[in-house]
């Protein structure tokens, strides 16, 4: 039984935001299937009551101290913006026409 | 071939620091010989012949003036194109980070810097490092030097190759599930991944954040750890770097070199001796396993039962991170911008950017990750995986309770030919099998030639505890002096 639908690939792709193709869906459905089946795998192991691993580090919140240093100016941190105007970053429009209307 | 591109990195070293060679005759060597080979191995995305000059010229300047310089100073280093370096172009092999130069340093390229290495450019890899055979580069593959039809390992095929090519004597590499150890095998070269939190990942592009790790790569181990004690140890800047010094790497590859394994207990984890490596690979593991036992070590197999766990466990999480760090890439800040009209909405230019700037394996791993993490799928994939990476972690424990190092084969098979495995791509990920439990676990692993297998080159993998890399460059390094090191056909 396939573990993945070409319909749930195609939302998938949505969530992910790709506008992927018609083609690329047909490759991708049969790809992500194998690779999913595969990887269910997991399943075998009986865990029930194992905790989970997110970080082989323990983890704690670190603070800096509160010091100026030295950081980007407007210039470099835009230097590499696909579009920025008045030393911000220039997006396409967030709102629909309607909700701005 | 010039005398200078044959050396080691310690040759290297003392020639500059004795003024017997200068670093900028040095780099115009390596400049040369990348001139000469690299059409045909495709190693770097980017020369930086201006920039390596200068670099070397201010390291002659400092002798000049009497300044002590640094164990690799006038060195030239190649780095994996997944470092920001400041000013020169950064893709992560990738078309949707074209044209992008950083406006800052990684820090391991700035630790570079400071320590008086030559910077010469940045190698190949696959897109975002996700791949195990360079061949999912949006530039083209990388070649294999040893035969030039063959895959030279991935992600970090393009520093590995340098190496093997002469191209450079020393690279950088990165390590999510086997990066620099699968193409340290299937090249002849050395890879050492450090412990996790051992090197800083500040500037490096991320793909799965709990794995990655930046190392070193060169011909020779005692080259590696050298490369590792510069680039390794805390910083600030990394919140998941481990504030302690890094284990005297150095001293250990030296002791190892002397051939005295007396009283390091290995273990070849069983659960890779098995059916699924190459018999030439096999045939040179165990002769590699008799050179350890001659020079003292003890060795015995120790079951790791999860080990088998590993490849699927290992391609849920990391695809659920990377689905969750490549959001970044949604053409407002940086990088590619596609269908930008004055007409579109943002999510509508998103979603071409991400669609014309990522290929085929990033958004197959992207949506992996999106599917993993879902609600519904959550508890049964992603979930259930980090458990397995917690009872992989405890096979490692229980492990070194009984062993000082674990051994196995780096991968089941010798460099495969190019476009065998592109089609099917459950078949590319098994090519890390031995290598991604290390990953999950967070300790260090390092591969190590160990022979050859019609021809071409195998990897020995020693695998140590969290915060003992010393001990992998001890076993790694006497295994070296035992078997030598091996050169490709001459190009």
């Amino acid at each position: 039984m396939a573990a993945i639908s070409r319909e749930e690939v195609a939302h998938l792709a949505r969530l992910s935001r790709l506008a992927v193709t018609e083609e690329e869906l047909d490759t991708f459905a049969g790809q992500l299937d194998v690779i999913l089946q595969a990887v269910a795998q997991v399943g075998e192991v009986a865990a029930a009551d194992i905790p989970p691993t997110s970080h082989s580090v323990p983890l704690t919140n670190i603070f800096r101290e509160d010091v100026v240093t030295p950081c980007l100016t407007p210039e470099e941190a835009l230097s590499g913006a696909p579009d920025a105007e008045d030393q911000r970053f220039r997006v396409p429009r967030i709102l629909t026409e309607d909700v701005a209307s | 071939m010039s005398d200078l591109i044959g050396m080691t990195a310690t040759e290297i070293a003392a020639l500059v620091a004795g003024g017997e060679t200068s670093a900028v005759e040095v780099t115009q060597a390596h400049l040369d010989r990348i001139a000469a080979v690299d059409d045909r191995v495709h190693a770097f995305l980017h020369v930086d012949t201006e920039g390596a000059l200068a670099a070397a010229r201010a390291v002659d300047e400092r002798r000049a003036a009497g300044e002590e310089l640094g164990p690799l100073a006038g060195v030239p280093v190649a780095v994996k194109d997944v470092l920001a370096t400041r000013g020169i172009p950064t893709t992560v092999g990738s078309k949707i980070l074209e044209g992008w130069r950083p406006p800052y340093d990684a820090t391991i390229v700035q630790r570079l810097r400071e320590a008086g290495t030559v910077m010469l450019g940045k190698t190949n890899m696959d897109e975002f490092a996700m791949g195990s055979s360079t061949e999912y580069s949006a530039y083209g593959p990388t070649h294999n030097p040893w035969d030039l039809s063959r895959i030279p390992g991935g992600s970090g095929g393009g520093s590995a190759a340098a190496l093997a090519a002469y191209e450079a004597p020393l690279a950088i590499g990165s390590d999510t599930g086997g990066s620099i150890r699968q193409p340290g095998a299937v090249t002849g070269t050395v890879g050492a991944k450090p412990t996790y939190g051992g090197t800083s990942r500040y500037g490096l592009v991320a793909f799965s954040s709990s794995l990655d790790t930046p190392g070193p790569c060169a011909r020779n181990v005692l080259d590696a750890a050298l490369l590792h004690q510069v680039i390794g140890g805390h910083d600030p800047r990394d919140s998941t770097s481990i504030p302690q010094p890094v284990p005297d790497v150095v001293a250990a590859a030296k002791l190892g070199a002397t051939g005295d394994l007396t009283g390091v207990r290995l273990g070849i984890v069983s659960e890779f001796v098995g059916e699924g490596a190459e018999p030439g690979v096999m045939a040179a593991f165990r002769e590699s396993v008799d050179a350890l036992t001659k020079m003292g070590a003890e060795v015995v197999e120790v079951s790791c039962p999860t080990f088998a766990y590993a490849l699927p466990a290992y391609y849920l999480i990391a695809p659920s991170e990377c689905s969750s760090n490549l959001a970044r890439f949604d053409g407002v800040r940086f990088g590619l911008r596609v269908g930008d009209d004055g007409n579109r909405s943002l999510e509508e230019v998103m979603s071409l950017t991400r669609e014309a700037g990522f290929g085929p394996e990033v958004k197959r791993r992207i949506m992996i990750g999106t599917y993993a993490l879902s609600s519904g799928y959550y508890d049964a994939y992603y979930g259930q995986a980090q458990k397995v990476r917690t009872l992989i972690t405890r096979d490692f424990t229980a492990a070194f309770e009984r062993v000082d190092a674990l051994i196995s084969p780096t991968t089941p098979s010798v460099a495969f030919p190019m476009g065998a495995r592109t089609a099917d791509p459950y078949q590319m990920y098994l090519a890390d099998l031995y290598t991604i439990p290390t990953n999950l676990y967070g300790g260090p692993g390092i591969s190590v030639p160990c022979g050859l297998s019609e021809g071409l080159p195998v990897g020995l993998q020693v695998m140590a505890p969290t915060m003992a890399d010393d001990r992998m460059y001890r076993v790694a390094a006497a295994l070296e002096s035992a078997i030598g090191t091996f050169t490709p056909p001459a190009l």
